[in-house]
């Protein structure tokens, strides 16, 4: 076991450090889905900067060491995002980035979903909606029983709450308080299809979790301080697990990406890319 | 023949707790069917390693899946209908992709469920879980056997289905019945015609190569416990040695153990073959035994289908 960081420490030049961060890896969504010629750009762009702030100032864990028993883990439930997890884990140094060039790619490790036996870093194979959760439980109940201190974080959609298993978990990590597990609902409000609230409202989500007998905290999930307030407020509470309802946008930091459903499952051609890189700043450097 | 009759699911549940003693990292799931399939035996003994989620199958083996990622052994049970029915996508994503170290132990499988009728009664399960890569399919003939796969499978890694039934079962072998995974057992040895079997059909399958016997036909008779990795080699030596097969099974016909019989020596060394089991058809309320009758699961009707096969092969 090992020390904590006190991430609400120095934010005066945290934060700037952070939306340094999101901003590379943005640019490495983009530019992954667009060389693959399919994947799901609006949805990892919207969950970046809780990934950011995770990966890089909140969990405790170690690129050099990937099974690390005591580190914290992730669920990528919204296995779809993954190349916004691919993208933060080579950035942290699981792997190198250029290899998130080769994602979908016949033999790649980066598959269209992540896969825990093919690239380091990832503590699960996800891409099936609304087993995360549970997959989350099972760690966190291992965690308790073998008295680790680690913390599990589950990242959800909000058009993946649509499941019903999320609701299974829901109501047994409440019934259990299962206070190291924290989970993130990537509420971007949009689905494949149409705006999640004309498919099948999954609001108000706040309340649904706090009546199975979860914290709650609703955030700006593009507020950094915002995003490590919340986490540090989740570590805080010792009687039940907390969700964190994270107002995201679809698309976020491309203009003509933001708020628009199609981007969902669609990369941007290779002239569009160009013209988000520019108003991303420029390419990867 | 008179047999002597035990319950698998005992020899599950009781196994289950010796094993819990000699491994610590052994944790146990149950889906508000403990008693059913004996867990509760477990629950008792280690209530801090056993976990009942209530009636939620899907969360249970994601939860299973989570703890397996910690190197938890992890047994996951309920009716056989559910683990594998009700749960399929999440044993095929959360388990059987990742290829973690869960043991879905499910009881209550096949028409022998009984009153419950065909919401209940899994004869599909076979099917489903076989077709899964890295999964691997056992389904025990009795007491005895069941005590040695539950044991040998927590020395082994890897997703694992075994199928259990629900009724007492003729004791076939003893304690001193050694279990293989992926090796099956030879009871009889016999040059006429081969009568390969599973589950609670062994003991019938025995019964008709006595009958067969007394007719001068010398029938093998093997238990193909491992449905998956199947034991294609013995299938493949009763092919050229007897020339014909014929399959008995508490399952479909189609997809189960006698397909998976069949593909190898249709492949390997084609012979007459046919299939005991249920024909394709949902069951329905009724006693074990009556609908055993009812469906064709009898000794009568492997006797008959294997002189059909005979007839086949002149």
């Amino acid at each position: 076991m090992s020390q904590r960081l006190d991430y609400l420490k120095d934010l005066e030049n945290v934060i700037p450090d952070l939306e340094k961060k999101a901003n590379r890896a943005r640019k490495w969504i983009l530019k992954m889905t667009t060389e693959a010629g399919s994947g799901h750009p609006g949805g990892s762009l919207s969950v970046v900067d809780v990934l950011v702030a995770l990966y890089f100032r909140v969990m405790r864990h170690n690129p050099l060491n990937p099974r690390w028993e005591d580190r914290d883990r992730l669920v990528l439930s919204k296995g779809h995002a993954a190349p916004a997890l691919y993208a933060v884990l080579a950035m942290a140094g699981y792997f190198p980035e250029e290899e998130l060039m080769t994602l979908r790619k016949l033999g790649t490790r980066l598959q269209g979903h992540p896969s825990m036996r093919l690239t380091p870093g990832v503590d699960m194979s996800t891409g099936s909606l609304g087993q995360g959760l549970s997959v989350g439980i099972g760690m966190a109940l291992a965690g308790k029983l073998d008295r680790r201190d680690y913390r599990v974080y589950v990242l959800l959609g909000d058009g993946e709450c649509q499941e019903g298993q999320v609701w299974e978990a829901a109501m047994f990590a409440g019934h259990h308080r299962l206070e190291n597990l924290c989970a993130v609902v990537d509420n971007n409000k949009l689905q494949l299809d149409a705006p999640t609230d004309k498919i099948v409202s999954v609001e108000p989500l706040a309340p649904k979790f706090e009546a199975f007998g979860w914290n709650a905290i609703v955030i700006n999930g593009h507020d950094f301080k915002e995003i490590l307030m919340a986490f540090r407020e989740a570590e805080k509470v010792r009687d039940r697990p907390t969700v964190i309802i994270s107002n995201t946008i679809k698309g976020k930091g491309v203009s003509f990406m933001e708020g628009v459903v199609k981007y969902h499952g669609k990369p941007l051609t290779p002239e569009q890319l160009k013209a988000a890189l520019e108003e991303l700043g420029g390419d990867v450097e | 023949m008179k047999w002597k009759y035990a319950n698998m699911r005992d020899a599950f549940g009781k196994t289950l707790v010796e094993l819990g003693k000699k491994y610590p990292q052994i944790v146990v799931l149950n889906a508000d069917l403990s008693s059913s399939t004996r867990t509760h035996y477990f629950e008792k003994e280690f209530p801090e390693r056993f976990w009942n989620v209530g009636v939620a199958e899907q969360n249970m083996m994601g939860i299973a899946a989570g703890l397996a990622t910690t190197g938890k052994i992890v047994f996951a049970s309920t009716f056989a209908m559910f683990a594998t029915g009700r749960a399929y996508d999440q044993v095929r994503q959360s388990i059987a992709y990742p290829a973690l170290n869960v043991k879905i132990v499910a009881s209550h499988a096949g028409i022998t469920v009984g009153g419950d009728g065909a919401s209940h009664q899994m004869h599909e399960d076979i099917a489903l879980m076989r077709v899964l890569p890295n999964m691997t399919v056992i389904v025990p003939a009795d007491f005895y056997e069941t005590r040695k796969v539950i044991t040998s499978i927590v020395e082994t890694g890897g997703p694992t289905y075994v199928r259990m039934a629900r009724t007492d079962t003729p004791m076939i072998y003893d304690e001193d019945y050694v279990f293989r995974i992926g090796k099956a057992d030879l009871l009889s040895d016999g040059d006429d015609v081969t009568i390969v079997a599973m589950g609670l059909m062994l003991s019938k399958a025995i019964e008709a190569a006595d009958e067969l016997k007394k007719e001068g036909i010398s029938a093998r008779v093997i238990n193909m416990s491992t449905v998956k990795p199947l034991d294609d080699k013995i299938v493949e030596k009763a092919a050229r040695e007897t020339g014909g097969i014929v399959t008995a099974e508490e399952h479909n016909v189609l997809m189960g153990m006698g397909s998976a019989v069949a593909e190898v020596i249709a492949e390997r060394y084609p012979v007459p073959i046919k299939r005991v089991g249920i024909p394709d058809v949902f069951g329905e309320s009724g006693e074990s035994e009556e609908l055993m009758e009812a469906y064709g699961l009898t000794v009568k009707n492997i006797v008959e289908q294997t002189r059909l096969v005979m007839k086949m092969r002149e």
